[in-house]
């Protein structure tokens, strides 16, 4: 499940899933969501990303912003994330697959826009059997 | 609150304290020090613990809680101190600005007008989300424009040649090099070039109310009763995809240098390094990105009036009154302890505001010093300040940048919707076009503090003074 949360001048968004992998994805759903009315948008095409970091933390950061780097590259919303985590080396590997449409101003309800995931309030942890993953956007 | 000291009408001081190299100060009435929250004041004294940090951290009236930097903050190193410069002190949206367009008419009589205008602006300005930008930019040619700016766009046919003198630096940074630029950010700035963007960027056509200077605002080209327009905008996601970089950059390269931050967000690296010439560099250029976004912009509300009102931009008499940045870092030179110091100044939601005399102050505006704009939220008020001698000392020539946001998104979603916001605007005669209902939500004016009270700030402490206000007729939002 996906929400997001308080935070004075941006939103924080905050993804609960069964492991990191599932966490990320919903996490990224809280942040499309910010934009777009998420069940307005098809998933048509999809991309892939690829990233490596030393910590989940900086994991989660560096995915949030390859998504708003292909929204604006690409025109592209995303409603549909597979996320595979594994170790490597010290550190970890991300794998996603993402799936989205063209941005369409009739069709996708659009919200407002998102410039970056930042470090505040960034967390990546086990918690209640399964795992959050979270950070507040600038908006 | 209890550790703060008056020291004169608005100044108030915070002396060192912990890692603190230098005091914190904050300027602002009483009524608003205290509606500063806890977290912002935690950032203003954070960026005092920062290498080569000069005089005092500063928070100016509007400030509130940012990342690393709490916006509406001024911060100026030196270079030869091992002063850092950190792209959280000067934002995501490098170059976020304002622009004003002055016009010869009266608001009274284009008031009929207003809603026809705000229409054909809004389908020729591109806004909002994915708005298609109507630039057509190849690699070669984005590259042109970091390189230029402003300049770029006047010798591609968007606006007149004199504009670029009414243009902060001419809006044109000679320090940029788009070879310091992932592709990423190139990739993103293509697609995105003259869009206003969406949040609290908007288009406003506004009326002068009231002019408290008569001689300043004559040479401004101001005048009461008189329409202009003022539009706010910035690097839009070229400019977030440069400090994104940059920010991660940093904070790979600190450890080397030797220095640790209270807050990630406040990565930064040595001025005197390659880090930290290459962020200053590739942040002129979103610099330039910004300058001419606003530039092309400026063309197309100038087509926009001259299609409405029949005439010619030249003959409504539609010059560039000013362009300014708020977000940016600018090498400039200062007084520190009567020595004169070539210094970074990090103004992250601060405007710029040299007196007269000032270099950076070049033909028409050198007698006065350039005008102050100070975009007000929605449905506010708006204003034009300028610089004073006192200004330079109290806060490196720096003034506020806006209201300031009073209340959270999430707040003020749950306020009013977006459709209440605009009828109760509507209701006071204003005419409104946005993108988005969640957008004007999220922009309500209750959401932000008080202008008039951030502007009181200003003039109490004696850093800026008012030239002109202006209350909006219409508004174009992203």
């Amino acid at each position: 499940m996906f929400e997001t949360f308080e935070h004075k001048a941006d939103i924080g968004v905050r993804g609960i899933g069964a492991t990191e992998g599932k966490a990320f994805e919903e996490c990224a759903k809280a942040m499309f969501g910010i934009i777009a009315d998420l069940k307005k948008v098809e998933a048509e095409k999809f991309d892939g990303i690829e990233l490596k970091a030393e910590n989940l933390e900086e994991l989660l950061v560096k995915f949030l912003n390859e998504l708003l780097f292909l929204k604006d590259a690409k025109g592209m919303l995303y409603s549909k994330f597979k996320v595979y985590i594994t170790s490597e080396g010290p550190g970890f590997a991300l794998h996603a697959k993402v799936g989205g449409g063209k941005i369409d101003a009739a069709k996708h309800s659009l919200r407002g826009d998102v410039k970056a995931a930042t470090y505040h309030q960034l967390r990546v942890a086990k918690e209640g059997g399964g795992f959050v993953a979270q950070c507040v956007v600038d908006v | 609150m209890a550790d703060f000291k008056l020291l004169r009408n608005c100044v108030w001081e915070l002396p060192k304290e912990g890692m603190m190299r230098v005091p914190a100060r904050v300027i602002a009435t009483e009524k608003l020090l205290h509606e500063i929250e806890q977290g912002a004041m935690e950032q203003i004294k954070n960026v005092a613990t920062l290498p080569g940090i000069q005089k005092y951290s500063i928070a100016l009236p509007d400030c509130h809680f940012g990342y690393g930097f709490a916006i509406g903050g001024v911060a100026a190193f030196d270079a030869k101190e091992g002063g850092i410069v950190s792209p959280g002190g000067v934002g995501f949206d490098i170059n976020c600005g304002v622009r004003l367009v002055r016009t010869s008419l009266q608001a009274a009589e284009i008031k009929p007008k207003i809603k026809e205008l705000i229409d054909v602006l809004f389908g020729l300005v591109p806004a909002g989300v994915g708005g298609k930008g109507k630039i057509r930019l190849d690699e070669a040619g984005l590259r042109e424009l970091l390189q230029h700016g402003a300049r770029w766009a006047v010798e591609n046919g968007y606006g007149w040649e004199k504009d670029l003198l009414h243009c902060e630096d001419n809006g044109e940074m000679k320090e940029a090099d788009p070879s310091k630029v992932s592709q990423k950010a190139m990739q993103r700035g293509m697609p995105q070039s003259g869009t206003l963007g969406s949040g609290n960027h908007f288009l406003e056509i506004q009326m002068v109310q009231e002019i408290f200077d008569e001689k300043i605002a004559k040479k401004f080209g101001l005048f009461e009763g008189q329409l202009v327009v003022m539009l706010h905008s910035g690097s839009r996601g070229f400019g977030h995809q440069v400090a994104t970089d940059y920010i991660e950059a940093m904070l790979n390269a600190m450890k080397k240098y030797g220095i640790s931050v209270p807050d990630r967000q406040l990565a930064c690296a040595p001025i005197d390094s390659d880090e930290g010439r290459d962020y200053i560099a590739a942040m002129n250029c979103g610099v330039n990105y910004a300058f001419a976004n606003r530039q092309a912009m400026m063309h197309w509300l100038r087509e926009g009036f001259s299609k409405v009102l029949g005439q010619s931009a030249e003959s409504l008499g539609m010059d560039l009154v000013y362009d300014i940045c708020h977000n940016v870092a600018k090498f400039e030179q200062h007084a520190v302890d009567g020595k004169k110091k070539e210094l970074l100044v990090h103004r992250k939601g601060a405007t710029r505001a040299m007196p007269a005399g000032r270099k950076e102050n070049q033909g028409d505006y050198s007698g006065t010093g350039h005008p102050a704009l100070i975009p007000g939220s929605m449905g506010t008020a708006s204003y034009v300040l300028v610089g004073t001698e006192l200004g330079l000392q109290e806060s490196f020539a720096s003034v506020c940048h806006g209201a300031g946001r009073a209340m959270s998104r999430t707040a003020a979603m749950k306020g009013k919707r977006g459709e209440q916001v605009k009828r109760e605007l509507e209701a006071k005669g204003e005419v409104i076009r946005g993108a988005s209902w969640a957008g004007l939500a999220e922009e309500a004016p209750e959401a932000y503090k008080d202008i008039d009270e951030v502007i009181r700030s200003v003039e109490l402490a004696g850093i800026g003074r008012k030239v002109a206000k202006m209350v909006p007729l219409g508004v174009m939002k992203g």
